[in-house]
């Protein structure tokens, strides 16, 4: 029988995401291929250094924020 | 004139004195041809959250390059100064942009800035590093006491935000001029290139324009005249105007007459 993988539930830009355990930031960023040069990251209203996305793994319930620049006035 | 006549904003030379904003344009070719065509070195953008799920759309960097235009963050649909300051935040870690336009709302019905607010945010701002443009009211007080906790451009508002009225309160802007050294650019409710040659020729050092160009009929147009109305305005204030007469003035020499 498969073991059952408790899934890590977080917001990302204010939708629900189920994902694998352990996940650290970067990997979540790999997934959604997210380019990491045109965007900043929010952690639980804390800006997160993009150099340091790889030693943050998600927890339940954790709030990320990605932005990037659009057409404004 | 004796050296080329740059605009000036913390310590670096733009030849354009015109400012654009690239939002409500119907696709992103037509907001990079009207900043192509309108000369503008400057243009503002928003930040926004990223659509995680399609990534398929494109996206404006793709359009207007940041090493060649100068991204102006600014804080458009904030209506407070934790929400400002968060945005801000944001868009330097983006790319290292200090050079930001701060815009805190007061009234989601006449889009005026809220100036208390406006003026806390600039001040922890300025600490934090930024060089801060600051959008506000047409108010010679207040445009003194943001340029005291450090804003690098005071841009007040011809009228409100979208609303083409043009310069409401000249009267106000020629006393901002007179009081302020720094860079004076008219933000905000412009809505023909005669209302941007006239921020121009009160001495204003540059004009933002967004929805006057985004929402003309033909916007490319609109860039163009508004790139020649605000050189036009510059050299019309730099050249001096004649003294207003109430009566007529011969232009042509009366010896001689036959």
């Amino acid at each position: 029988m498969m073991k059952k993988i408790n899934k890590v539930k977080i917001r990302i830009n204010g939708k629900i995401f189920n994902l694998k355990p352990k996940m650290t930031l970067k990997d979540v960023i790999i997934k959604y291929k997210i380019p990491l040069k045109k965007v900043a990251i929010e952690l639980n209203k804390k800006i997160v250094n993009k150099q340091q996305l790889g030693k943050i793994k998600i927890k339940k319930f954790d709030k990320i924020e990605i932005v990037h620049f659009i057409g404004g006035g | 004139m004796k050296e080329k006549d740059f605009l000036r904003i913390s310590n670096k030379k733009y030849n354009s004195r015109l400012i654009v904003g690239t939002g409500k344009y119907k696709n992103f070719e037509e907001c990079a041809k009207s900043i192509e065509i309108s000369g503008a070195e400057i243009v503002t953008v928003a930040v926004r959250r990223v659509n995680i799920q399609d990534k398929s759309k494109p996206i404006l960097m793709d359009y207007i390059n940041p090493r060649k235009i100068t991204y102006l963050p600014n804080t458009a649909g904030c209506f407070n100064s934790t929400e400002a300051l968060r945005t801000l935040r944001l868009a330097r870690e983006i790319g290292g942009w200090k050079l930001v336009k701060l815009e805190v709302l007061g009234d989601k019905k006449t889009l005026l800035p809220d100036m208390i607010e406006t003026l806390r945010s600039t001040e922890v701002l300025t600490k934090e590093g930024f060089k801060v443009m600051v959008y506000c009211n047409d108010d010679p007080l207040m445009a003194k006491r943001l340029e005291n906790v450090g804003a690098v451009a005071i841009m007040p508002l011809a009228a409100p935000i979208g609303s083409g009225l043009g310069i409401q309160n000249k009267t106000n802007i020629k006393i901002i001029r007179s009081q302020t050294k720094l860079p004076l650019i008219i933000d905000a409710g412009l809505g023909q290139s005669s209302d941007a040659a006239e921020a121009m020729e009160l001495g204003c050092d540059g004009v933002l324009i967004n929805t006057a160009i985004a929402k003309a009929k033909d916007p490319l147009k609109m860039a163009l005249a508004m790139k020649h109305a605000v050189t036009a305005g510059r050299y019309s204030y730099l050249a001096g105007r004649i003294k207003k007469n109430i009566l007529g003035v011969r232009s042509t020499l009366k010896k001689g007459i036959i």
